[in-house]
């Protein structure tokens, strides 16, 4: 099924929870599995917050907006914030790296969404931005009908 | 509110028992609780019972982690008790599990402090 979504809303932590059981939501037509939907719920909430802590440094005035696309068995979900940027991806990526480590953070948001998405890519420009790509492939039908 | 937290105490023990969803939004609530249980009750040990936590991510692991090593300052211990998958999953790529203990359930747990249930 090809299919698409968009939604956008201010960046407080309360949207969080709301911002991961849309995505859920919108992916329940590939019948996916309890495993497949908490990735996904964990990888949105990652992005999520991320803009609000870091995009935004928890100014609950500004935007996030995620579009999801569905196409065949791939979802596709990018998560796009207009605040601070990174400087320096490659370091951002790094499995325990934090530049936040006073608000105890654990620096293991990318290497979650690496480790449970098929694609990840960050873009990125300081002082313009992020967007988050993610892309999964759904396991075809769980059961054969014939 | 998508997590409810239980507080337990037995002698210098508290016995935390989460439910629901840990993120970010709901651990700055509970890091400001757990804190204020150490510092009002003279907490030195927490077992952290996992059983109905269904959904939890980074922000988690971080509440988590700074409540060790607050606990460490004060020459206590960190158990953690009965998880999910799911759950595990994330503390099994952060590398949780080498530094806090893991009991199968709480009654083990509290044994393991020296509390008898
Ligand atoms: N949307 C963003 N805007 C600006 N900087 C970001 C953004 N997302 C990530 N970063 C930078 O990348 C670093 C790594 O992000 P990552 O999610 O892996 O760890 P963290 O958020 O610091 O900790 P955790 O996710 O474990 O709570 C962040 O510390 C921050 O410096
Ligand atoms: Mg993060």
């Amino acid at each position: 099924m090809n299919n698409e979504m968009n939604i956008t809303f201010k960046s407080i932590s309360a949207n969080e929870a709301f911002a991961r059981i849309s995505v859920a939501a919108f992916v329940s037509s590939l019948d996916p599995t309890l495993e497949e939907i908490n990735e996904i719920k964990t990888v949105v909430s990652e992005a999520v917050t991320n803009a609000i802590i870091h995009g935004y440094e928890e100014n609950p005035h500004q935007t996030i907006a995620i579009t999801c696309t569905l196409s065949e068995d791939n979802l596709t979900v990018i998560i796009e914030d207009f605040g601070l940027g990174i400087n320096n991806i490659d370091l951002a990526k790094q499995p325990l790296y934090t530049s936040k480590p006073e608000l105890e953070r654990s620096g293991m948001g990318f290497t979650i969404m690496e480790n449970f998405m098929d694609k990840v890519e960050i873009h990125s420009v300081p002082d313009e931005g992020t967007k988050v790509t993610m892309v999964k492939e759904f396991k075809k039908s769980k059961t054969l009908c014939n | 509110m998508n997590l409810s937290m239980q507080f337990v105490r037995m002698e210098n023990v508290l016995v935390l028992r989460l439910e629901g969803e840990l993120d970010h939004h709901a651990a700055i609530e509970l890091r400001a609780a757990w804190q204020e249980q150490i510092r009002v009750h003279k907490i030195q040990h927490t077992i952290l019972n996992l059983e109905n936590l269904h959904f939890m991510d980074s922000s988690g692991l971080g509440v988590i982690l700074g409540r060790y090593k607050e606990l460490k300052q004060l020459n206590g211990e960190m158990v953690i008790c009965s998880i999910n998958p799911a759950v595990r999953r994330l503390f099994d790529m952060s590398g949780l599990f080498k530094i806090v203990r893991y009991e199968s359930n709480e009654h083990f747990a509290l044994l393991s402090l020296g509390v008898a249930s």
